[in-house]
């Protein structure tokens, strides 16, 4: 505790690079896989062969991502724009299929009210389609902001400065007080991304409350099958 | 005739094998309601859809208030038509006035011109304006079903397709839509295209029926009063029901039928009553609140159902054959006690009026068939 409160300007400024080396990947990720779900979301080869490569992606150890991309990308391997891209790789793999399941849970019905109002494929897809999807999207958005700040940590093998620099010190130092303080540290930092993502989520989407079981369309679908 | 706002000119649809709409000529009377029934599979939905390129037709044509609707943009199209639908199909993350205000704002109006004019048609449509910023979710069926009525008014469109818009509501709640349908058209005198699957909803609602058979083949089209009278064929007459005789009573009104006057007993003095014959019961402002029995003295049995004086035969029959007392009880309209009517009465009264109603079509036969061959013509 004495050490962490002698620490805490190193602490904090880690944890600010550690938080921006999770949260650029999540909104790079967000921004790729949305319309790349979209484009395929109606193609059943192109969907199934997206969410294999999307799996695929995710099984290359990131350890070995952060020493490949450097040599792909021609950066130098300290450069924080391999972790970034790491995690954006990532961060689409595990996307894509939230980013198709939130686009699939609006209901039929309404997207065929939608086109029957006169909506436009584009103004549909913004005004429609993604704002009722929001709940489901935030779900996976909540699985991938955990798992990337945990990933974020394995990037101070190779010298990137993050909160997982305290796991690497504490090791060398044989040091428990820092890989315990670091392991804290995180798990704040995930609870507090996680806790940013529930009231964002509830902030954009204050109807979810009122649609019954917070699935969107729920109600009127099962009004459908009803009648 | 009416002009025609939307004309069908030998349209089919085939999906894959299997035809949904077969070379479906028909023209829709500008500022009427045209509804198309048929039981599911029909093509009527469809046929619907077609209008507003939701659907593009395998071959043939829709004309829309003069210009070919596969010549315009398919958004611009939809907006230009208003389209109901069922279970509403409200917007759940747009409160009630943004959800009204849709297709003016994707018109390019601005929010704040758009939502004036959705507040307008809460009126309208008859809601409270304290709906106004609720979610879709917070609203009764039959409330959500207004504002999807209202979302179709909002940019004032001359045609509205409705596609079984009231049928996820319970029989009260349709009731009420119904007539408030009737009344909102009386006002404002759009082309109303409406399908159904209920020949009593497409009886009361239309001006013009289209039934509709299976394979998509177009079986009739005639005024409500005609498809229950003269079906065109079997399958018509199968899908209008066996009740379509007593149905058609409701096509004639009660004029000349005659109410007998009778005595009435105060509800005050029924505990001390002994009528010597069933006796209509009135409360204090004259109403009928049931039956004296002569049988069972001063207990009130509960009355039939009641005819109010102007109605239909229909209702007039019905309330005879309800009645505990084999009388139906007839009322004005605030709703006070006038007299009552005999079952044979009503009977021997619609016999009369079938006879003249007969004696006039064979009057008017020549103009008529030349009417539905000016109507034939208009498919080609």
């Amino acid at each position: 505790m004495e050490w962490a409160i002698a620490n805490a300007g190193r602490i904090l400024s880690l944890a600010g690079q550690h938080l921006v080396l999770a949260i650029v990947p999540l909104v790079l990720g967000l921004i790729i896989s949305l319309p790349l779900a979209q484009l395929v979301r109606h193609n059943r080869a192109w969907r199934t062969g997206l969410l294999t490569l999307s799996s695929v992606l995710y099984t290359v150890p990131s350890l070995a991502l952060f020493i490949i991309l450097p040599v792909v990308l021609g950066t130098r391997i300290l450069d924080p724009v391999n972790v970034v891209v790491a995690l954006t790789v990532y961060a689409v793999a595990l996307l894509m299929r939230s980013a198709l399941d939130s686009l699939d849970s609006v209901d039929g019905g309404l997207s065929l009210a939608a086109q029957a109002l006169g909506h436009t494929a584009v103004t549909r897809y913004f005004q429609v389609d993604l704002p009722l999807s929001l709940p489901v999207l935030v779900a996976g958005l909540r699985a991938v902001s955990v798992s990337n700040i945990s990933l974020v940590s394995v990037a101070a093998l190779v010298g990137m400065p993050n909160l997982g620099i305290l796991f690497t010190e504490g090791l060398q130092r044989d040091f428990v007080t820092e890989i315990v303080v670091g392991l804290i540290a995180i798990l704040v930092l995930a609870l507090l991304m996680d806790l940013l993502l529930v009231v964002l989520g509830r902030f954009l989407s204050p109807w979810a409350r009122f649609a019954s079981g917070g699935v969107p369309g729920r109600g009127a679908s099962g009004r459908r099958a009803a009648a | 005739m009416t002009e025609a706002m939307i004309e069908f000119r030998e349209v089919s649809k085939v999906y894959g094998g299997a035809t949904a709409v077969d070379r479906l000529s028909l023209t829709v009377p500008r500022g009427q309601i045209t509804v198309f029934v048929g039981p599911s599979g029909c093509g009527k939905t469809t046929s619907l859809r077609m209008v507003n390129r939701m659907v593009e037709p395998s071959s043939g044509t829709i004309i829309v208030d003069g210009q070919d609707v596969s010549t315009l943009p398919a958004a611009k199209l939809r907006r230009s038509m208003g389209y109901v639908m069922q279970a509403a199909g409200l917007m759940p993350h747009r409160t009630v006035v943004d959800n009204i205000a849709t297709v003016p704002r994707l018109n390019g109006v601005s929010r704040r011109s758009a939502r004036a004019r959705a507040r307008e048609l809460l009126d309208v449509v008859g809601l409270p304006q304290a709906l106004a910023s609720r979610y879709p979710a917070q609203l009764s069926g039959g409330q959500q079903q207004r504002v999807g009525v209202a979302r179709a008014l909002a940019a004032d469109p001359p045609v509205l397709l409705m596609d079984e818009p009231f049928s996820a509501v319970d029989p009260v709640v349709r009731h009420e839509l119904q007539q408030e349908l009737l009344r909102l058209q009386r006002e404002l005198g759009k082309t109303i295209v409406f399908v159904t699957h209920d020949i009593d909803e497409a009886v009361l609602l239309g001006e013009r029926i289209a039934v509709f058979g299976v394979g998509g083949r177009l079986a009739q089209v005639a005024g409500p009063e005609e498809i229950l009278r003269a079906p065109a064929d079997d399958f018509v007459a199968g899908f209008v029901g066996r009740d379509r005789g007593f149905r058609h009573l409701g096509f004639y009104d009660d004029s000349g039928l005659a109410v007998e006057g009778a005595e009435t007993l105060p509800k005050s003095a029924l505990p001390n009553a002994r009528p010597a014959e069933w006796t209509v019961v009135v409360d204090d402002g004259g109403r009928p609140a049931g039956w004296a029995s002569p049988k069972e003295p001063g207990t009130l049995v509960s009355g039939g159902s009641l005819h109010r004086a102007g109605a239909s035969l229909r209702t007039a029959l019905d309330a005879a054959l309800s009645s505990p007392s084999g009388r139906g009880v007839v009322i004005d309209d605030d709703g006070r006690f006038l007299g009552t009517v005999g079952a044979t009465a009503v009977i021997a009264q619609a016999d009369r009026r079938r006879a003249e109603a007969q004696r006039e079509r064979a009057g008017s036969q020549g103009t008529a068939r030349a009417g539905a061959e000016t109507m034939a013509g208009g498919g080609t």
